[in-house]
C-alpha cells in the first residue's frame, strides 16, 4: 500500500531484518542472478591467498538489493524515485542485516506527493553496512 | 564495459533476482497479481539495473570460455595478474563497490528492451586507515527505453585498495 502524506511525520521510522544468518549460497544466487562472477564473492581459496580476506563476503549491491527489498515494502511497487547508498563495511557469510527507512521530509511538487527517507542498513554488531538516502511517491 | 549494452528485461529474470535478494513479494512472480497491481506489470527491483552485465561482451567480471580467469581452479588464481597490466581491482582483489546511487525517471517493466550507456565520471584518491591508499573511479550509466527515452540513471563509484581493507 502506498504511503500518504497526510498520515505520515518526520522520525518516522520502518525497519526489517532483511537477511538473517546469510549464507554463501545466497551470495552465490546473487552472483548468478546479477551477473557479477567477481570470485572474491564466492571463492574462498581466491579470497584468502590473493585478495587476502578472511573469507568471501557479500556484494555491495546484495546488501543494496536487500535495503531496496525494505524501502519497496515500505513506499509500495514502482513509487521510489531514487535511491542511493555507500558501502561502508562488508558483509560476511554469517551477518543478520537490519534495514530501517527514517521519514526526513515530506514535500509537494507540482501537486504531487514525496517522501525523503534516510536509509541505513546495521549488521548484526549494530555497525552501520550501507548509509544512504531515498525518495519516492506518495499519496496525498 | 562496452559502451552500449541492450538487453531485455525478463520476468524469469526479475524472478531469479528477486529470490537472491531474499525478496518474496508476489509482484515479481504472479503475472496475475503484477498486472492488476498500480504499476500494471511485473516491475524491476530497485537494483535490477546492474544485469547489463550479463549482455555486456567485454564484463571483465565473468569468466569467459578460452580466456585465463583470475578465480581459483588448480591454484588460488588461474591468471597471475601481471605488472603492466592495468589493474582494475579485479585480478588482484582489491576492487570494491564505494558508492551506488539511483534516479528512477519511471518503473521499468518485464517485457521491456533497454540500453545502457556508460560514461566515466571522477577519478580521485584518498588515504583510509582501514585501507591505506584508496582510488576512486566514477562511472554514470543511463538506460534508455526503446522510445529513447530516459528511464534510470545510475552512478557507480569503485575503489581500489593498496591493501586488503582491515576487519
Amino acid at each position: 500500500m502506498p504511503l500518504n502524506a497526510s498520515s505520515l511525520s518526520v522520525g518516522d521510522t520502518h525497519s526489517e531484518v532483511v537477511v538473517e544468518n546469510l549464507t554463501r549460497t545466497q551470495i552465490v544466487q546473487y552472483a548468478g542472478a546479477s551477473g557479477d562472477y567477481n570470485p572474491i564473492h564466492t571463492d574462498t581459496p581466491f579470497t584468502k591467498e590473493i585478495a587476502g580476506y578472511p573469507s568471501v563476503f557479500a556484494h555491495g549491491m546484495l546488501s543494496m538489493g536487500m535495503t531496496g527489498k525494505m524501502l519497496t515494502n515500505y513506499v509500495g511497487d514502482g513509487r521510489l524515485t531514487a535511491f542511493g547508498v555507500r558501502f561502508t563495511r562488508q558483509v560476511f557469510p554469517g551477518a543478520t542485516l537490519t534495514a530501517t527507512a527514517t521519514v526526513e521530509a515530506i514535500r509537494e511538487e507540482d501537486g504531487q506527493h514525496f517522501v525523503d527517507l534516510a536509509v541505513s542498513t546495521t549488521n548484526q554488531e549494530g555497525q552501520e553496512v550501507c548509509k544512504g538516502d531515498a525518495s519516492a511517491r506518495i499519496d496525498a | 564495459m562496452a559502451d552500449e549494452v541492450t538487453f531485455p528485461v525478463e520476468a524469469g529474470h526479475i524472478m531469479l533476482f528477486a529470490r537472491a535478494i531474499g525478496d518474496e513479494n508476489p509482484i515479481y512472480k504472479d503475472a496475475e497479481y503484477a498486472k492488476a497491481s498500480e504499476v500494471g506489470g511485473i516491475p524491476a527491483p530497485p537494483t535490477f539495473e546492474r544485469v547489463w552485465a550479463h549482455w555486456d561482451p567485454d564484463y571483465s567480471l565473468r569468466p569467459k570460455p578460452g580466456e585465463p580467469w583470475f578465480g581459483s581452479a588448480a591454484e588460488a588464481t588461474a591468471r597471475p595478474q601481471s605488472a603492466d597490466e592495468e589493474d582494475d581491482g579485479g585480478g588482484s582483489g582489491r576492487g570494491l563497490h564505494a558508492e551506488q546511487r539511483y534516479v528512477y525517471h519511471r518503473p521499468v517493466l518485464a517485457g521491456e528492451t533497454l540500453t545502457a550507456r556508460m560514461r566515466p565520471g571522477k577519478t580521485w584518491t584518498k588515504e583510509g586507515r582501514r585501507a591505506g591508499t584508496m582510488t576512486f573511479s566514477e562511472g554514470i550509466i543511463e538506460l534508455f527505453d526503446e522510445a529513447g527515452e530516459i528511464v534510470i540513471t545510475a552512478t557507480t563509484v569503485g575503489v581500489t585498495t593498496s591493501r586488503a581493507v582491515d576487519q
